[in-house]
């Protein structure tokens, strides 16, 4: 993906965010996975970063000339798939809760 | 790296980086700020993105005035060509008890008394603002129209890039290990990238402002707590205000998530920040018993931050008398993030000597020897 005409690819789907503007917060300053994270949502959506987590280390390794392996990873945050509120509510209902019908 | 500065800031997070911007801004641009891990990584990027006027001490009340109507220009003040976000669909704070009510209307009278629209309703009136709410439980409520949302790292970044267009020196993953001071006053920061020899050093390092005290030899009375929060999957705008209480605090983003925080159960002191199970259940339980609609939506992330208590939920601000050159904003009990665009105001304002925008000596460390508590009733 390094030719110019893929840079409208979605890198991330949830988020809607582009290879370009990926490359542009590179270039702004922007050296790490949590970095880009925080500023672009890039990885906060529903499929927290499955997706585009490895494509955007690949091009900050890219970018600095670093070997992949010693880019750092971003925070993998609970829980490790998507719940609903209620479904946790009433699991905690479950555990002795006085209200529990 | 620098090796000599006017000014070390110590925390990049929002104080740090709004000093920094305004100490270029009124001249002072030899100004170094290091920062142990990136930008705002820390509570000023883990906080709940409220921000509110309707506190119940006057200082933080003028503090966080000041602060949202910074906000309100930001993006063009700092010509940042990103948004910071701010979305003013205000606070609406549920009352449970009659003793809330109370106090709750005394602070309303504060906040009228400096400016601040906010009032006190009815059950009937809140439910035009947030229809899906449950009114079992809720005596009155409070609202203030011009509270709201903001998008913390949006915030801080802009006031980092303006800082360092002026000429400051921002150092990311740059940890200080140590502070030198001859005769009471400040000369050198020791880092683990290099030495910076200065006369002045911010103490803008959030939970870990006690450790930075501690090298020069001050101990704050700080208490970092652990708080965590959950973010929902974007959804159809639901909540136009921060739904907040006693219990827990609940805003939906401009982007359509649904942030939740709370005062979990058996969170610890410390600066420890990792997540629990225990919390998940715990808000959950609690916000299907005031927001039931949010009942079919999904959790998609927690993570926890840290609450900077003292013991009075008020900050402290300025210098400590017996060392000169040492300046801190820190304490800031959980409201870092709202009160940072003032803060960064008035700490250039009392490092350069400069007259005060707002005196800050009742905020001042020696508060707590004098036995002169400030008592913020509306932190918890």
């Amino acid at each position: 993906m390094s030719n110019k005409d893929d840079e409208n690819t979605i890198v991330c789907r949830c988020e809607d965010i582009t290879l370009k503007e990926i490359r542009d917060l590179i270039k702004r300053g922007f050296k790490t996975v949590d970095e880009i994270k925080r500023i672009s949502r890039c990885g906060m959506g529903p499929c927290q970063g499955r997706t585009c987590r490895q494509i955007v280390m690949m091009e900050i390794a890219k970018a600095t000339g670093k070997d992949i392996r010693d880019v750092k990873l971003s925070t993998f945050r609970p829980p490790t798939k998507n719940i609903k509120i209620g479904i946790l509510a009433e699991a905690a209902k479950g555990e002795g809760d006085e209200e529990k019908r | 790296m620098k090796r000599s500065a006017e000014v070390v800031i110590i925390g990049g997070g929002i104080s740090g980086l709004s000093t920094a911007y305004n100490l270029a801004r009124m001249g002072c641009r030899d100004v170094v700020l290091l920062e142990k891990d990136s930008l705002y990584s820390g509570s000023s990027g883990r906080c709940a993105a409220g921000v509110r006027q309707q506190f119940g001490l006057e200082m933080n009340c003028r503090l966080s005035k000041g602060s949202i109507e910074i906000l309100e220009n930001l993006n063009e003040l700092l010509d940042y060509d990103r948004d910071i976000e701010l979305k003013q669909g205000g606070y609406l704070w549920l009352l449970h008890t009659d003793e809330e009510v109370e106090i709750y209307k005394k602070n309303v009278q504060l906040q009228n008394s400096l400016g601040i629209e906010s009032r006190l309703i009815t059950v009937e009136e809140a439910l035009k603002i947030v229809p899906y709410l449950n009114p079992e439980r809720i005596k009155a409520c409070t609202f203030h129209q011009k509270d709201g949302h903001v998008n913390p790292f949006e915030v801080s970044q802009a006031y980092a890039e303006a800082a360092k267009r002026l000429g400051v020196e921002i150092n990311i993953f740059t940890k200080v290990t140590n502070i030198k001071v001859k005769n009471n006053r400040i000369v050198e920061v020791l880092t683990d990238k290099g030495k910076i020899s200065t006369s002045k050093v911010f103490n803008a390092a959030g939970a870990f402002a006690k450790d930075i005290g501690r090298m020069v030899g001050v101990d704050l009375p700080l208490r970092p707590e652990r708080r965590q929060i959950l973010a929902t999957e974007p959804v159809e705008p639901l909540l136009a205000p921060m739904v907040i209480s006693t219990e827990l605090s609940c805003q939906q983003e401009p982007q359509g998530s649904i942030l939740m925080a709370c005062h979990g159960p058996n969170d610890p002191e410390g600066t420890d920040v990792s997540s629990t199970w225990e919390f998940m259940e715990e808000m959950a339980k609690r916000i299907c018993k005031i927001l039931p609609v949010l009942s079919n939506i999904k959790v998609v992330r927690q993570w926890a931050g840290s609450y900077t208590m003292t013991v009075d939920a008020a900050p402290i601000l300025g210098s400590v008398p017996e060392l000169e050159g040492f300046y801190l904003a820190a304490g800031f009990s959980g409201h870092g993030f709202m009160l940072g665009p003032m803060t960064g105001v008035l700490m250039a304002e009392c490092i350069l000597g400069k007259e005060m925008t707002i005196p800050i000596d009742k905020l001042d460390i020696g508060r707590f020897e004098r036995g002169e508590l400030m008592r913020e009733p509306a932190v918890s």
